[in-house]
């Protein structure tokens, strides 16, 4: 369908010292729209502060099938994390 | 629930079986399935279909209360439901997202409900006839949607997961205020009792019905359960429902219009009478007292407000071009 309302991810900011965060998303024709659509759809019971609408055409994700080659090796990098390396007991807390 | 047990749901696939086990694994592990992810075309149609028939529930929901806007009796109560009504609509609105990470467009769903072939929950195509009907729809529609909104919480569907997560924090305030207004009816006067019994009379076997058939009747329930969309069958949460309900209407002072409810001390629940199926079906398909109303009021919506679509996509457009000009 040709005249489709554009879908947006709706992002919200909790309170200041946190990140906004994703909570869903909303159809509206332009970003003036989003923002009062996010307003009323997602901050009924205090949920933010701040609003962030980005058009889901813009969110460019990595692909699921190569998740395994993006995000399994890591675990193997166990020398990354600081329990990989012992102190002795005498130098105290590090 | 709003799903009603997936009625007409095609759980029908047609992957490797090789696809079809690696799928099951990751379903038995508890693992979640996100958007993008592979994922049988049974899975995707049995989402498509119970996430599309909720939204639909939860928007045509919002006719038999929006009633009663109107002719609240007070301040607060007009207060209170014209926010369970908005909640209503951002329930839709959270589950149509839901649906839509699927690939299956608003648009799309919506000619669905407008041509009839979608469904949505039997419950809304009853009248409501009195303002008790407001107290009960909190009390006992919304309390039964919870008991089955719960496990969705679990579901292995990330996107509807989520959506049922903000919906049971909201539905919790519904049937409240459900129970409030029913309490104070109930300590009112004579006629203000006789309204409650009356409603609670009219609405206690369709809210049964709510849960969907019998277990030995429900079709496609048991592929739902392995692929973990749905996580108790229909009868135990339709029991479940009823052992908490039964006390907190006798707290009211009400009478069920069952004359076969009473406790079982063995199963440590009540048993009840037979739910009339042939009502069940006759109003699903489309013979409820409602249904015609329903749908005739969402077209004239959906109709009527055209042209705000129309003219919001060509101003966007305007002011697009307008910038593009101004770079």
């Amino acid at each position: 369908m040709a005249n489709e309302t554009p879908l947006w991810e709706v992002f919200i900011r909790p309170r200041n010292g946190l990140s906004h965060k994703h909570v869903g998303s909303l159809h509206a024709a332009d970003e003036v729209l989003a923002l009062q659509a996010a307003r009323d759809v997602y901050t009924r019971r205090g949920e933010g502060n701040s609003i962030w609408v980005v058009r889901s055409v813009d969110i460019v994700a990595s692909d699921p099938d190569q998740s395994a080659e993006n995000f399994d090796p890591t675990a193997e990098k166990i020398y990354r994390h600081p329990t990989f390396y012992e102190i002795p007991e005498d130098v105290g807390h590090m | 629930m709003y799903s009603q047990g997936l009625i007409g749901a095609d759980g029908r696939t047609e992957e490797t079986e090789d696809f079809l086990a690696a799928f099951q694994r990751r379903m038995d592990a508890e693992e979640k399935i996100e958007p993008n992810d592979a994922m049988p075309e049974g899975y995707r149609r049995t989402l498509v279909r119970q996430i599309g028939q909720h939204a639909h529930s939860e928007i045509v929901g919002m006719l038999p209360e929006g009633n009663w806007i109107t002719r609240a009796p007070s301040l607060k109560r007009k207060a209170a439901l014209l926010a369970k009504v908005q909640d209503e609509g951002g329930h839709g609105l959270y589950l149509y997202s839901a649906a839509e990470t699927l690939g299956v467009t608003r648009e799309q769903m919506t000619e669905e409900l407008l041509s009839g072939k979608a469904k949505y929950s039997s419950i809304f195509n009853y009248p409501t006839l009195s303002w008790a009907d407001i107290g009960i729809i909190g009390w006992l529609v919304d309390g039964a949607a919870i008991m089955n909104q719960i496990p969705l919480c679990r579901c292995s569907y990330g996107p509807y997961a989520r959506a049922m997560i903000r919906v049971c924090r909201e539905e919790s305030f519904h049937q409240r205020q459900g129970y409030e207004l029913c309490l104070t009816l109930s300590r009112g006067t004579e006629a203000q009792k006789a309204m409650l019994q009356d409603a609670l009379d009219r609405w206690w076997w369709p809210c049964l019905m709510m849960f969907g058939p019998h277990d030995g009747d429900s079709l496609h329930s048991d592929q739902s359960m392995a692929w973990k969309i749905k996580r108790f069958s229909n009868d135990d949460l339709r029991q479940k429902f009823i052992d908490a309900t039964v006390p907190q209407g006798e707290y009211l002072g009400l009478t069920f219009p069952d004359p076969e409810l009473k406790w079982n001390e063995e199963k440590g629940g009540y048993d009840h009478g037979p739910i009339d199926w042939e009502e069940f079906w006759r109003v699903v398909k489309g013979g409820g007292q409602m249904n015609r109303d329903r749908i005739t009021a969402r077209k004239k919506a959906w109709d009527e407000g055209a042209w705000v679509r129309e003219a919001a996509l060509v101003h966007a457009e305007k002011r697009r071009a307008r910038q593009l000009a101004a770079e």
